[in-house]
């Protein structure tokens, strides 16, 4: 046995877990009440959104808080496949890669996006 | 415990015990069978296999002891839950009970089970005080109740291995250190005379350790002494990662 | 003489079994749709990225039906989470003060305060 690299699949999994937790849920009501036409003020339409994503603090929260939950995400989707049968050990890494890999191209591209 | 027999009278209430035997000298795998037994009001499950072992089939194994909770020895599957059979009353049981061995463990023979999982895990993870400093003159190491308090609650483990019952990583994952072996070993790093948190992670933070738990808690919920493993987990892969992560930067000044 | 010992097979259903067992599988299944919305939130930036137009494209399509039940989905499943979140935080962040443990009821409602002033602020920033 010996140390192992959980902690860099752990700690982020717990970060985005609480930044989930804790954001999320107002995030999507708000993205909701716009696609439903019951947003007061001018909705998220393209002017302000672009403003919001132009000032480079809110891109940085942004890109934190999304790449964070999606790790989250994706580090209990794999715990959950070796939950829900996936045990042989070359299909558990398997799963584990596919989850994080996938993880990693989104936030790939999120970050391409917001610089 | 009970050496009074209850009386064949009418009113007495009659249960039926289904108990999982395992004879490995002639059958490959567990088989039922089921056993009529004439209870008392204030039986609990264990005293209706020492009726069942002293009246009926002398050859039915099972491990007890205390009667009383403490010795931790006779857990068992109890209608599919893990339970103290001495801490089990039939007053609050159906007339059919069903009784296994404690699931996910290997069985040696009817209900007893391998108990290396806990005992191989405990030292591994060095369950022990690992002494920050040779004993005082007076040979006692001090401590204050908030110090004490810290840990307490951890310690009161009595090895029962309910929690390796309720556990399906214990299952799924057969080098996983377990619930009770983790706890112990938190127990230990939350003791002020202790120093040995950084050694013990060379275990309980590998790949066998702390990481294979995903906090299901049911560890937790079938603690008959309220030890919260579950808990004790989470709280040492928050460490762990901060330890970690404190190497890597270079700031981990120990070990 | 050596025996042989009986290790009992974990059933693949092992998480119907029990109450704790489908309250924590209904916990983790909630990465399902919150991967899919952070995914989805990537998706928007990228529209973003590419105009005004490709931007009120990709707000209407949240517009249809479909795009609104599946965000009811994720609400659903983001209020879960973040339940259930709260109730664990405090056995993994346990406080002491002297003797006494902290009341993992004080801790949850702590995180239960951050969560209703940071949804009002989130809100407000976008909202109105």
């Amino acid at each position: 046995m010996g140390a192992s690299n959980k902690p860099v699949l752990w700690l982020p999994f717990a970060a985005g877990g609480m930044l989930a937790a804790l954001a999320l849920p107002a995030l999507v009501a708000v993205v909701l009440l716009d696609s439903l036409g019951r947003l007061p003020g001018g909705g998220l339409d393209y002017a302000r959104v672009s403003a919001w994503i132009g000032n480079p603090w809110i891109a940085i929260a942004l890109f934190a808080f999304v790449s964070l939950v999606l790790w989250h995400a994706a580090h209990r989707l794999r715990m959950t496949l070796q939950d829900l049968g996936v045990r042989r050990p070359g299909a558990r890494r398997v799963a584990a890669r596919l989850c994080y890999l996938g993880a990693g191209l989104f936030t790939f591209v999120l970050g391409y996006q917001l610089i | 415990m009970n050496s009074s027999s209850p009386s064949s009278a009418a009113s007495t209430r009659m249960v039926t015990l289904d108990v999982a035997r395992f004879r490995p000298e002639s059958e490959p795998a567990p088989s039922w069978q089921s056993y009529q037994v004439p209870v008392l009001e204030e039986w609990t499950v264990l005293d209706a296999l020492n009726h069942v072992k002293d009246h009926i089939d002398g050859s039915l194994s099972y491990r007890w002891s205390c009667h009383m909770a403490v010795c931790g020895s006779c857990g068992m599957m109890v209608n599919g839950n893990p339970t103290l059979s001495c801490k089990s009353f039939l007053r609050e049981l159906p007339d059919q009970i069903r009784i296994e061995p404690l699931a996910n463990l290997k069985v040696i023979r009817d209900l007893v089970v391998e108990q290396n999982r806990l005992i191989d895990g405990m030292a591994a993870a060095k369950t022990w005080l690992i002494p920050r400093e040779p004993p005082p003159a007076d040979q006692a190491y001090r401590q204050t109740p908030a110090q004490l308090a810290q840990y307490r609650p951890l310690s009161m483990c009595i090895n029962c291995m309910l929690c390796y019952a309720a556990c399906p990583q214990v299952a799924l994952n057969p080098g996983y250190l377990g619930p009770a072996a983790l706890a112990l070993a938190q127990r230990y790093n939350l003791d002020s005379r202790d120093a040995g948190a950084i050694e013990r992670m060379q275990t309980t933070a590998s790949d066998d350790g702390v990481w294979e738990c995903t906090f299901i808690g049911e560890c937790s919920e079938v603690c008959p002494k309220h030890v919260d493993p579950a808990g004790a987990i989470q709280q040492m892969k928050l460490a762990s990662s901060l330890e970690w992560f404190k190497r890597r930067l270079g700031l981990g000044g120990d070990a | 003489m050596k025996t042989q010992s009986f290790q009992p097979q974990l059933p693949t259903f092992w998480w119907l079994q029990r109450g704790n067992y489908r309250r924590y599988m209904l916990r983790e299944l909630t990465s399902l749709p919150i991967a899919v919305y952070a995914v989805w939130l990537i998706l928007a930036l990228l529209r973003l990225g590419q105009g005004a137009e490709a931007w009120a494209a990709f707000r209407a399509s949240l517009a249809t039906p479909a795009a609104i039940g599946l965000q009811l989905i994720v609400l659903v499943f983001a209020v879960v989470h973040s339940v259930s979140w709260f109730a664990l935080a405090p056995r993994t962040m346990p406080i002491y003060i002297g003797t006494r443990r902290v009341a993992d009821a004080w801790i949850a409602a702590a995180h239960y305060l951050a969560w209703a002033v940071l949804s009002v602020l989130i809100f407000l920033a976008i909202g109105v």
